[in-house]
């Protein structure tokens, strides 16, 4: 399986490879959820659901569904960013 | 006339463009709903420099000009539209320093529609704590714009930016990126079918409604026919340009945006940390919940009890001071009374907005939608809705109103129509006098069987809520993007300012509003009540004196005159005279009673008799059910003129409802079953003429309003009804 932003754990960082999911909403990108970068997941709710993270600067809340679709590569090392 | 100048403000949700709205216009604003539609539309005027005036519009909030929902395609199509009277002279993007590059992208997409545009970068104040610095001249230079770095809190950089303004004839016109690239062929072909127009324009009018709803293309028609491309081709190419966009202001910020990392992050982080954790998140947030009820409970009793005060003494005063009459009846039992029932409303509504207009301001509200959202969602609701719901327990009027901030509008329709369950304040008191009448004395596990039974109706609110709310979201058929981005913003200390401008703002949209439907509704209940057509009405006065010269007072009088004649010494030579003032009054309740029992009100009462006898009630009770509707606390009023007591001494009428005999049963009229059966039709009937008024404007069609009033009344008729049924 394919690693997500769903799989992050909190203060995890990762660097966005694609969304498998084409009809991803445009509000997402324009915010600042792009392939490449840096995505932290900053707090996890009860239920796992929803995800807040910090992409490109920009904190935001998305619900699981949606992070699903987000691939990323996990960056192991945290102080690398 | 010199030409005012239409100036636009425009930027991302959480910018501080209202406070940028403010500081220009100050109190010269105004709010209302665009025609047809229910989006705010705020607007004011500004004096520029050199004497010009402008005409500013704060648009609603958006991230792009790729419209999602209602709010943002306002903005777009004002942008687009060069024949709207309030099509911009130039646009003011408002961006805040932190979030610098997501906001260029809305100001290059405006850049590139040819508008002249200023950017105002907001929050300058927080430039040397989180570590920014901006080489402000490059970046003009490259952006070919004009740039004003303004702080609201401060209060500096306006002047600047009111200059600009004025000056806005000297602002280049010039495009930012070329958006073509992302499809050469594409837009060749645009640029050759329409070669009167900017590609740039046709593009967004063509992608419109990609991710909504069409918008009403006048201007465009042939261009949204123009559909060579599918709807998920269009969306990659806007994922196109997006990232388009963003490689080109990536680029800018390099040289001109520079940030320290390591300077203060700690402070967001950390509050973030307890406010959005998993168990002192949710005990913080009914604190918080505990401090709003408080302030609606208790703290705005004081400012109702002196509205209520200032109301009757008012109508006393008008009843004593104009000449006796249709038109001072219709002034003080009318009109008054009418204006009272509007006026008694704004501490509640003003305290609920003050809380909310905090929570948003600092940005908390953000963390709830967060808390909330999973546990929401099976009801078919989202995280947005915990406010209004919560609200509502307060009155449903501001509740209704609180939805606003919910962008699906499917989410949004089935909370406000959910939220009248839930149990205001208007209910307390018809609750409270009827569980003082039928629940009996007793406890289990140390609670009274009467608090049980209080408790036991707030949660029966809430079920109804939440199970209509589960129907609503299987039956209702709307189309809407369920997405959920939700922005968590930093957090901020509110600007008072704002605050107050927003709890001014919503008083008086609900005073104006609603008021006038309450008011109209009010002046139509007395004019039922006070006129007769038959003899016993227009003889009224007559008749009962005779009655009472004949067979003495009635023993609701003779009630009253027990409970007040405790303590009335006989020998005391001024007993008399207040023996007299006593049967005076006794008898002027008589004469209102009967008064009110022939009244057009009357006849209509003893016509749904029929109707609410299942229910165990009697025409009387008939009447109090009908009258409530214009506000449910009516019910005890209305029950205190038909059985001839004061309207203020509540023990008198609780007495005076308890000997009260049913003809049929010959048992107390007010017994078990017929009590519960009033509590629950209370409970669950729509009796509130001012939220249906506040629903139909919200939701701008008397569809919704009255889609609830039938299976809210019909539901409760049900419920009643099986409940006096089995407990007869």
């Amino acid at each position: 399986m394919e690693t997500t932003v769903a799989h992050l754990k909190r203060g995890q960082k990762g660097i966005i490879k694609e969304f498998t999911e084409n009809l991803l909403p445009i509000k997402l990108l324009e915010l600042g959820c792009l392939p490449g970068n840096v995505v932290e997941l900053v707090q996890v709710a009860p239920l796992k659901d929803p995800i807040y993270i910090n992409v490109n600067g920009s904190h935001i809340a998305i619900r699981r569904e949606m992070a699903l679709h987000i691939a990323l590569d996990i960056i192991e090392d945290n102080v690398a960013i | 006339m010199s030409k005012q100048i239409n100036v636009a403000l425009i930027g991302n949700p959480n910018t501080g463009k209202t406070s940028v709205f403010n500081q220009l216009t100050g109190l010269n604003q105004k709010v209302g709903n665009y025609p047809g539609i229910t989006v705010e539309k705020k607007e004011g005027i500004c004096k520029l420099p050199r004497g010009v005036k402008a005409h500013i519009l704060d648009l609603p909030g958006t991230y792009s000009l790729n419209t999602t929902s209602l709010d943002e395609s306002v903005a777009v199509e004002l942008l687009l539209n060069k024949n709207d009277k309030d099509h911009p002279d130039v646009a003011v993007v408002v961006s805040d320093v932190e979030n610098l590059k997501r906001n260029l992208l809305l100001f290059t997409q405006i850049k590139d529609l040819k508008i002249p545009a200023i950017l105002v970068i907001n929050m300058s104040d927080r430039m040397s704590r989180k570590g920014i610095s901006i080489d402000i001249d490059l970046l003009e230079k490259k952006l070919n714009s004009k740039i004003a770095l303004v702080s609201t809190r401060k209060e500096t950089g306006i002047d600047k930016l009111k200059e600009l303004i004025a000056d806005y004839k000297n602002l280049s016109k010039t495009q930012n990126v070329d958006t073509s690239v992302i499809a050469p062929e594409y837009f060749a072909k645009l640029r050759e079918t329409f070669p009167k127009e900017d590609v740039y324009k046709l593009w967004l009018v063509i992608t419109q409604d990609v991710n909504f709803m069409p918008l009403e293309k006048k201007l465009f028609k042939d261009a949204s026919s123009f559909a060579t491309k599918s709807k998920s081709e269009l969306k990659r190419l806007q994922q196109k340009e997006t990232i388009l966009r963003y490689q080109f202001i990536n680029g800018i910020l390099k040289e001109t945006y520079k940030i320290d990392v390591n300077a203060a992050k700690g402070f967001r982080a950390t509050l973030d940390k307890v406010l959005t954790h998993k168990v002192f998140g949710y005990v913080i947030f009914f604190l918080i919940l505990l401090t709003i009820f408080q302030a609606i409970y208790g703290w705005s009793e004081y400012p109702m009890d002196l509205i209520d005060g200032f109301f009757a003494s008012a109508t006393e005063w008008v009843k004593d001071t104009l000449p006796p009459g249709v038109f001072t009846n219709l002034i003080a039992e009318g009109i008054l009374a009418g204006i009272g029932g509007i006026v008694i409303f704004i501490p509640q509504i003003a305290f609920l907005f003050l809380f909310i207009a905090l929570l948003e301001e600092t940005g908390y509200m953000s963390r709830v939608v967060f808390l909330m959202d999973r546990i929401m969602r099976p009801f078919g609701l989202s995280g947005k809705s915990v406010v209004p719901l919560i609200s509502g327990t307060a009155c449903a009027i501001p509740a209704v109103m609180a939805t606003r901030t919910i962008e699906n509008w499917k989410e949004r329709l089935i909370t406000i129509l959910v939220t009248p369950f839930t149990t205001c304040s208007a209910r307390l008191p018809v609750y409270l006098i009827i569980i003082a009448l039928v629940i009996p004395e007793g406890s289990f596990l140390g609670l009274s069987y009467k608090a049980l039974t209080l408790m036991s109706l707030y949660l029966m609110g809430f079920g109804a809520a939440i199970l209509s709310a589960v129907i609503l979201n299987k039956i209702l058929n709307i189309k809407s993007k369920s997405f959920f981005v939700v922005e968590m913003p930093n957090y901020k200390l509110p600007l008072l300012k704002n605050v107050g401008y927003t709890v001014l703002e919503k008083t008086k949209s609900f005073v104006f509003g609603a008021g006038k439907i309450i008011l109209a509704i009010s002046i139509i209940l007395w004019f039922l009540g006070s006129n007769g057509f038959s003899d016993e009405f227009k003889n009224a006065e007559t008749i009962v004196t005779n009655r009472v010269n004949e067979q003495g007072f009635s023993s609701s009088s003779e009630i009253y005159f027990e409970t007040h004649q405790n303590g009335l010494d006989i020998n005391d030579p001024g007993a008399t005279d207040q023996q007299k003032e006593l049967e005076e009054r006794a008898l002027a309740q008589e004469i209102a009673g009967y008064k009110l029992e022939h009244s057009y009100m009357g006849y209509m009462g003893k016509a749904i008799e029929p109707i609410v006898r299942p229910l165990g009630y009697d025409w009387k009770i008939g009447i109090a059910v009908l009258t409530s509707f214009a506000a449910r606390e009516v019910f005890v009023g209305t029950l205190a003129t038909i059985y001839s007591v004061g309207n203020d001494e509540e023990e008198t009428i609780k007495n005076r409802m308890a000997a009260e005999i049913n003809p049929r049963t010959k048992k107390p009229l007010f017994n078990l079953a017929s009590g519960i059966s009033l509590l629950l039709f209370y409970a669950f009937a729509m009796q509130c003429m001012s939220t249906l008024a506040v629903v139909k404007r919200e939701t701008n069609s008397w569809k919704w309003p009255a889609g609830q009033l039938v299976f809210m009344s019909l539901f409760a008729y049900i419920v009643a009804f099986i409940a006096y049924q089995l407990l007869k």
